[in-house]
């Protein structure tokens, strides 16, 4: 017990490291700016006044290490600044986007998952039959697709052609449950065809991999049918792959939700994060950026933490 | 060296995916190559009104300024695929120079080279991409470099890792102690066999390029107007959707098509080098 408590804070700490690492990263990147902040959003035309008046507002002249831990602290706080462009608190802007953006991932995961899985598994189970065959060359297929073209497949099937659900999803915050399920369902059923593909076929993968050892070939030997093979003897050996593989492809669902938000005039961060890429405003894309990694740190440490705990093997490196 | 007669006995041996795959391949490199030849009007030449419907004119009809469809198809060929292929190109460079590097030299230099490219990968590439664009500006060559220099960390992982395998081996030990330096161990000892995976892991990356591109200039942060660009063609007409016109997917699906036949060559090759039978 003590050895797993001990490996959990190892992997939170260095997951604390990475992530103060990448707040640095993120913060000293804007430090390349051609000329500064100032410049590059009030443009070529502003007179020097305005510039110098805009960066008493925002304590550019301030040293570096300084701007960057009142950052840190504000960040830490959930305090991100306020907008360049319409000078509102980010907080606000980002704390109803962010519920958005997790209620469509949250949506996408449901579905998804236990959908690769039992896929994963019934490919595995008649390997090199028809079944599989199929599945391989259209889960190879839809990885290769980008995430624009799946979600316009949809909403021409689903909302033009037969007109079943919205091709826009209008969310606000008093939409009730119901509605924003429905609303949602085409964002969803995008993401997750994009990461069904990608998990079923490392499940998979992980299973087979699996099937080479003497142990399988033992239990087959003594004459335990297919599929008990694979769902008593192999299954529980995948675990730590297939957990890692799930949370790999929810890191994914990152990269994915900003496509798709955009393609659905979705309310999410992505969305935002994109506006705010358009506008130049700084401060929120640093902002966005920042939750987006420190999410993405955190999928991969629970990746870490169950494959270790799924295997006590891992827990005493060679 | 393979000579004509292998290469058909291989091609011959390749499963109907992979052949699929690689004549779309040699579709798309000819109309890039021969765009100017088969494209019926030029890349930003306003042929008639906007968005106009298919016809004997106009095979695909036009865009929203009155451009020709297919003739923008076919110059986008040339521009999406010239720019991924270079992007890969430039990751590949760098990447497998720093992987080499970082494998033949060990200790403290693999250390920096390694832990500096685990904080770019801790970072989601197209998040990370959206950042350095805010900076840099939306200009072709930053775009190219930036893709360039985050996918490369992903190559780097690949080609250290590979070339691990090889430093070890004893016809390195000999030419170390032959005295050789350090660019002939890493140019004529390691590379030439770290090759044959390197090859496969560049066509998995050309796709992700391809396809990191293609959403950035989805978003309108990628390749910029008056080029014609399939992702930025998407953006553009995707309006026409909603009234059931199929002329956004067309760029779409010629995305969509060729990162489908790279998957499938490199899915073959894969399967080939790694000698699997199930």
């Amino acid at each position: 017990m003590t050895a797993i408590v001990r490996m959990i804070t190892i992997r939170l700490a260095l997951g604390l490291v990475t992530l103060w690492i990448v707040s640095v990263v993120i913060f000293i990147s804007v430090e390349f700016l051609p000329g500064d902040l100032a410049e590059a959003v009030l443009g070529q035309s502003a007179t020097e006044a305005t510039l110098q008046a805009y960066r008493d507002r925002l304590g550019l002249e301030r040293p570096p290490l300084e701007r960057y831990l009142v950052w840190l602290s504000g960040a830490w706080r959930g305090d991100f600044g306020v907008s360049l462009v319409n000078g509102q608190p980010i907080s606000d802007l980002i704390a109803v986007r962010l519920g958005n953006t997790l209620f469509l991932a949250a949506m996408a995961a449901m579905i998804a998952i236990p959908l690769a899985l039992g896929l994963g598994i019934l490919a595995a189970l008649y390997r090199n039959s028809w079944f599989d065959k199929t599945i391989s060359v259209s889960t190879l297929s839809a990885i290769s697709f980008p995430e624009f073209f799946v979600a316009y497949i949809l909403v021409l099937l689903f909302a033009i052609n037969v007109n079943l659900f919205p091709a826009l999803a209008n969310i606000g915050i008093g939409t009730p449950f119901g509605e924003r399920v429905y609303n949602s369902v085409l964002p969803a059923l995008t993401l997750t065809l994009v990461i069904t593909a990608h998990m079923m076929r490392m499940t998979r993968a992980a299973i087979i991999n699996l099937l080479a050892r003497p142990y399988i070939e033992m239990a087959r030997l003594k004459g335990a049918s297919p599929s008990r093979v694979i769902l008593h003897h192999a299954l529980p050996n995948a675990v730590a792959p297939i957990v890692n593989v799930i949370a790999l492809n929810l890191g994914y669902l990152i990269t994915g939700v900003v496509i798709v938000e955009v393609v659905f005039v979705y309310p999410g961060l992505g969305q935002l994060l994109v506006d705010s890429v358009t506008r130049r405003d700084v401060p929120v894309v640093q902002a966005a950026c920042l939750i987006f990694a420190a999410t993405f740190i955190l999928l991969n440490l629970i990746a870490d933490v169950v494959a270790v705990l799924s295997d006590p093997r891992l827990l005493h490196p060679k | 060296m393979t000579t004509k007669s292998e290469t058909m006995r291989l091609l011959r041996s390749a499963p109907p995916t992979a052949v699929f795959g690689l004549l779309v391949i040699a579709l798309y490199v000819a109309v890039a190559m021969f765009a100017p030849i088969i494209a019926p009007y030029g890349e930003a030449e306003i042929v008639g009104g906007r968005h106009e419907v298919w016809s004997d004119e106009h095979a695909f009809g036009t865009d929203q300024l009155g451009r020709d469809m297919l003739s923008r198809l076919i110059y986008g060929a040339r521009n999406t695929i010239g720019i991924a292929f270079l992007t890969t190109l430039l990751a590949f460079l760098i990447g497998t120079a720093l992987g080499l590097l970082a494998a033949t030299l060990g200790r403290w230099a693999d250390q920096l080279i390694s832990r500096v490219v685990d904080v770019v990968i801790a970072i989601p590439a197209l998040i990370f991409a959206l950042l350095l664009l805010t900076i840099f500006g939306t200009s072709l060559t930053a775009l190219v470099l930036v893709i360039a220099v985050l996918d490369s960390a992903r190559v780097f992982r690949v080609a250290r890792s590979v070339a691990m395998g090889i430093v070890t081996l004893d016809f390195v030990e000999a030419a170390r102690l032959r005295g050789e330096g350090l660019v002939w161990i890493v140019k004529d000892e390691i590379l030439p066999n770290a090759a044959p995976p390197l090859v496969a892991e560049f066509g998995l990356r050309f796709c992700f390029v391809f396809l990191s591109i293609s959403a950035l200039s989805f978003l309108g942060l990628g390749i910029q107007p008056p080029l014609a660009d399939w992702g930025s063609m998407v953006r553009e007409n995707a309006t026409l959707i909603t009234f059931g016109d199929i002329t956004p997917l067309l760029p779409a699906t010629a995305i969509a098509l060729l990162t489908v036949s790279v998957n499938f060559v490199v899915d073959w090759m894969l399967h080939k080098s790694s000698g699997l039978k199930e």
